[in-house]
């Protein structure tokens, strides 16, 4: 399948010269020594080539012969997808573990999506239809539950001549046969798919109905959309895994795509372990059943950690096709930015900031732009939502990953170092925090609850600035110093940071709560402020309030209230009301 | 020099230029990347060194020993055909070697044919078992609010004059496998200990070579020093050669490794000075860009593996250049090691032993490590709720400083008496206080019951009804 191209005339880490060049195209994928490693061409010049390696290079002699393949880096697409585990440039790593043992070795060759397996298939199309790029031929279980829709490629179109009835066949056996002009071609369940290039779409759609996560600081303050995209930047131990862990979980998107792009190993072994044992509470299912995962750790080669941002959002995007919502997580994007850094490097580039390549942004806007809510080519509607991890050496979040990704998001989650020493989880700070969709998915909660999110979620936001002002003022005089009023407004806040804004992942009842649930919290807070203030403006001392004993109710109701019982609430509400009663009522005369 | 790696090869005599520990070496055919050379010097005295980049004719070698005494005539460099490779095997625990794995403590080669790859191979993230099992370090700063487990990696940052040696060593000593409080003690199983220095002063060295002989554990502790005045390069390679046995220990021997790499600061400035020498582009601090991916490779080299009993666990230590936590070094070993042990400097000074600062340490894997039927039901609130209280203290410090103790009110008062506690009765020890899981619960507890009960909302009601021992009555 390929032949020889050219020869190796300079190895450095992962970046090899090769003569050459006349025979390949540029970012077509070679294979680069006797081992046959997978490497892509990313620069031609005179006669030589320059390719980077996805697989460790040492011992790697020059004289060594290149072959190309013809084709672009590629994934593979079809069912049998969900559930796997792959690395950056889509091996499947469980099957390298079982021919390998332990530790990854070089030149593993194996087929992305199994070949053996059969899938049970039902057509959807029939002999005479006129089909387009993007049309569903047919349905084949990938879960019990999941339907894969096999689509047509979107570069195809004709008309269909044979169908295969239904039944159980595997990725390569012909479901059906197009008519393309005079020729004829057999169609699979399999297709293959360049991952620098983005699979089309006929239009963007407008991102307003939220990606409910159920963690109360984003779905409540920081709404992200289906089809947005939002950044996470923190520095090490601020809980930026924690939280691409919680999304991942609970996110109601339909496929979940986890790229774990130059982090720890075991981190990912916990998501291969934890995963298959969580239940998704809306299907029902296990959690592994919706996610893919890519994991291309710290210590696997640095350009195939480059790549594995291509694979996991291609993947993301054939999913949207079928019309699923899709979420994917990718952690971390600074690492990513580092690998093309090293490359570059290693090309002798000229750098711009930091050393980071001058085409560091445009390649940010790239994968961040390819998060969208679209009206697919078989016309169902789809999204990608992309939920990026930065981590910004030393937390200085004036750093260029940093900075550029604010220019490609609209949902930012500061997350804040000194929160995550109070142990305030999630530790991410709502005064720099910010997402532009707020406006865009306020409908939708009104539809949803019936009620003024967005009125009650400003309000909360103000009275929580208005305690950083005044919090300025305590550490310099005391809270003594100030009105009762505004020590109120204390109050409420504390209420607001450690009823709402934390929240336990680890903690059954507190690790997802339901949109009724937050804002029925959100609402009781603000109710307990009002009556609250009414009573210290008639006078009475506010630790009078502070000593109430439904504050700690109100404190505690995350963790004991579950997302059924939300009639409790009302009950707190009946001891707010009975409590603060008896106090307006010393009051009032 | 190890004799037993030497198989032929092509010669070239003459370097084309030598700069530094970085030399090019013209005329050789069929180099391979990374290959290890032999380099004999005008005087016929042996060097090692490694091919860093090869072109067509052409390969830069980087000599492990510097290239002091080296000249463009009078060198010839021998190919050999190979990557780095270490002799492993079970003896070498209770020996002493350089930076490159060859014995410095008089005794013969370790008698093996099991020769290991130094870079080693990056572990299949599927093949891995993901750490539960506590170490009971006997620390209460490390065991009570930041546990360590077996196959963590869990880095103490320290700086200058501080006492990070004698941490590590106690750790080493008291380490054992952690039992649920309550449970009997039993003879832990002991941990073989693989010791890199890398560009310490030998007093260092000693100190943990004697701390090792007092305990009795000289016997199972393999030694691979690169002393201050060794040579800079040869420190690129003293980690990767104490993990390669580290791994063959773990992984092919089922034995429980714990591994301490002192200093990596230094590792990081040798890995600067090659990379300046070779003119690449810096990133940070003139640190190469790669040095995320380079510390990386050491770092993940830990844990446990499903087709192995044993596991690895990394202690790296490092010390902060101007104690600051977000120079390259520490901040990127942050990035990639689950968690820090952040020594500080103030409870140094006050005398404080381990000066374990807190707030900013972290141990990611915890949670997963303790609790019911681990350590105890109450330990994961119970850690929260000090490490809140602590953390409220500082506020209360702060505002005292500027309003005065006397102003605060009531329940500050009470947070500046806590604070005091916990610095002087949970996280000071001495250096040969071990405590069980159970002591270090209940010197939380007695020390929560110094706060009111309305404070402690992170542990639950029945915790309260159960451990705490304050005389709040109030609610």
């Amino acid at each position: 399948m390929s032949d020889e191209v050219g020869k190796i005339t300079w190895i450095s880490g992962p970046v090899v010269r090769a003569r050459g060049s006349r025979k390949v195209g540029m970012l077509e994928l070679v294979e680069v020594g006797t081992e046959r490693l997978v490497g892509e061409v990313i620069g031609l010049k005179g006669d030589q080539m320059t390719v980077q390696v996805y697989e460790e290079t040492a011992g790697m002699q020059t004289g060594a012969p290149i072959y190309g393949t013809g084709l672009p880096l590629s994934v593979e697409l079809g069912p049998g997808l969900i559930q796997s585990i792959y690395d950056g440039v889509q091996r499947p790593l469980p099957l390298i573990e079982e021919a390998m043992g332990s530790f990854i070795n070089r030149g593993a060759r194996f087929d992305s999506i199994s070949r053996e397996k059969k899938w049970k298939y039902t057509p959807q199309v029939k002999v005479g239809d006129e089909v387009k790029g993007g049309a569903i031929l047919g349905v084949a279980m990938e879960t019990d539950t999941f339907e894969h829709r096999v689509m047509l490629n979107p570069d195809d179109s004709g008309t269909i001549t044979w169908v295969a009835p239904a039944g159980e066949y595997t990725v390569t056996e012909p479901i059906a046969k197009l008519k393309m002009g005079k020729e004829e071609k057999t169609l699979t369940m399999l297709q293959r798919w360049p991952v620098r290039r983005a699979r089309p779409f006929v239009n963007r759609r407008g991102a307003n109905i939220p990606l409910i996560t159920g963690q109360r600081i984003l779905d409540t303050f920081f709404p992200v959309a289906k089809g947005g995209a939002a950044g996470i930047p923190g520095p090490f131990g601020s809980g930026k895994t924690v939280t691409q862990h919680s999304i991942a979980k609970w996110a109601d998107a339909e496929v979940i795509v986890y790229i774990g792009c130059g982090e720890r190993g075991n981190e990912m072994t916990e998501v291969l372990q934890e995963f298959p044992h969580l239940i998704d509470p809306r299907s029902g299912r296990p959690l592994m059943e919706r996610t893919v995962l890519i994991a291309n750790t710290s210590n696997m080669p640095v350009a195939a950690r480059e790549a594995s941002i291509y694979t996991g959002i291609t993947i993301a995007e054939y999913y949207r096709d079928m019309g699923y919502h899709v979420a994917l997580m990718a952690d971390s994007t600074s690492r990513w930015a580092e690998a093309l850094r090293e490359v570059s490097g290693r090309l002798e580039e000229m750098p711009a900031e930091e050393g980071y390549p001058a085409y560091l942004a445009g390649r940010l806007a790239e994968f961040y732009e390819r998060a969208g809510y679209v009206n697919n080519l078989n016309g169902s509607q789809g999204s990608v939502s992309i939920v990026g991890a930065v981590s910004p050496p030393g937390g200085d979040f004036s750093e260029p990953v940093t900075q550029h990704t604010k220019r490609f998001i609209r949902c930012f989650w500061a997350l804040d170092k000194s929160l995550a020493s109070a142990r305030h989880f999630p530790a991410i700070n709502w005064l720099d925090s910010y997402s532009e969709y707020l406006e865009d998915v306020a409908s939708w909660w009104r539809e949803k609850t019936g009620k003024d999110w967005l009125g009650m979620r400003n309000r909360a936001m103000e009275l929580l600035s208005e305690e950083s002002r005044l919090s300025q003022i305590v550490k310099l005089v005391g809270p003594d110093a100030l009105p009762f009023t505004e020590r109120m407004v204390l109050e409420t806040t504390r209420l607001i940071r450690e009823g709402i804004l934390q929240q336990n992942a680890t903690e059954a009842v507190d690790a997802y709560s339901s949109i009724e649930k937050q804002i029925r919290m959100l609402e009781l807070v603000l109710y307990f402020h009002d009556r609250g203030m009414a009573i210290v403006k008639r006078g009475a001392p506010i630790s009078l309030i502070h000593d109430l004993p439904v504050v700690d109710r109100i404190i505690r109701a995350k963790s004991t209230v579950t997302n059924e019982e939300l009639h409790k609430f009302e009950e707190i509400q009946k001891e707010i009301d009975e409590q603060m009663g008896q106090l307006d009522a010393e009051y009032r005369s | 020099m190890s004799d037993v790696t030497v198989q032929g090869g092509q010669e070239v005599v003459g370097v084309s230029r030598i700069e530094g520990p970085i030399m090019v070496v013209e005329g050789g055919t069929n180099v391979s990347y990374d290959e290890v050379v032999e380099i004999k010097d005008g005087r016929g005295n042996l060097r090692r060194g490694r091919v860093l980049e090869v072109g067509e004719g052409f390969a830069v070698v980087q000599v492990f020993a510097g290239s002091t005494g080296l000249s463009i005539d009078g060198t010839s460099v021998r190919f050999l055909g190979t990557t780095l490779h270490i002799p492993v095997a079970e003896e070498m625990l209770g020996r002493i070697f350089d930076g490159l794995g060859t014995p410095i403590d008089g005794g013969p080669e370790p008698l093996t044919d099991r020769y290991a790859d130094v870079n080693g191979q990056p572990i299949n993230p599927t093949a891995r078992i993901y750490p539960r099992d506590y170490i009971q370090t006997g620390i209460s700063t490390i065991d009570g609010v930041n546990t360590l487990l077996r196959g963590q990696k869990l880095p103490l940052f320290s700086g200058a004059g501080m006492p990070h040696d004698q941490l590590a060593a106690q750790i080493v000593r008291q380490a054992t496998l952690g039992k649920e409080a309550g449970a009997p003690q039993t003879e832990g199983e002991e941990f073989a200990i693989v010791f890199a220095a890398m560009g310490v002063k030998n007093d260092v060295a000693d100190y943990f070579r004697r701390s090792f002989t007092e305990s009795g554990a000289l016997t199972r502790v393999a030694m691979f020093l690169n002393l201050a005045d060794d040579p800079p390069v040869e420190r690129v390679v003293t980690p990767r050669a104490a993990l390669t046995l580290a791994e063959y220990l773990a992984y092919e021997r089922d034995m429980h490794v714990l591994v301490v790499l002192t200093d990596m600061t230094n590792y990081g400035e040798a890995l600067r000075q090659i990379s300046n020498v070779r003119g690449e582009v810096p990133s940070r601090k003139g640190y190469p860009g790669y040095l995320y991916s380079d510390l990386a490779s050491l770092y993940e080299r830990t844990g446990r593996i499903r087709t192995s009993k044993g596991s690895i666990t990394q202690i790296p230590i490092l010390t902060m250049p101007n104690d600051d936590i977000t120079h390259p070094m520490p901040d990127l070993t942050g990035y990639i090691t689950e968690g820090q042990i952040v020594l500080g400097r103030e409870l140094n000074f006050a005398g404080v032993y381990p000066p374990v600062a807190v707030l900013p340490s972290l141990s990611r894997l915890m949670k997963d490590g303790i609790g019911k039927g681990r350590t105890r039901d109450d330990h994961p609130r119970w850690g929260a709720q000090l490490y809140a209280g602590y953390a409220k203290t500082q506020d209360v410090r702060a505002l005292a400083s500027v309003i005065g103790e006397e102003e605060l009110s009531e329940v500050d008062q009470k947070y500046l008496k806590f604070g005091r506690a916990f610095e002087r009765e949970f996280v000071n020890q001495s250096f040969t206080e071990n405590r069980t899981i159970e002591r270090t619960l209940e010197i939380g507890w007695k020390l929560l019951s110094m706060l009111p009960k309305s404070e402690l909302t992170r542990v639950n009601l029945d915790e309260i009804e159960k451990y705490y021992k304050g005389d709040d009555a109030t609610n």
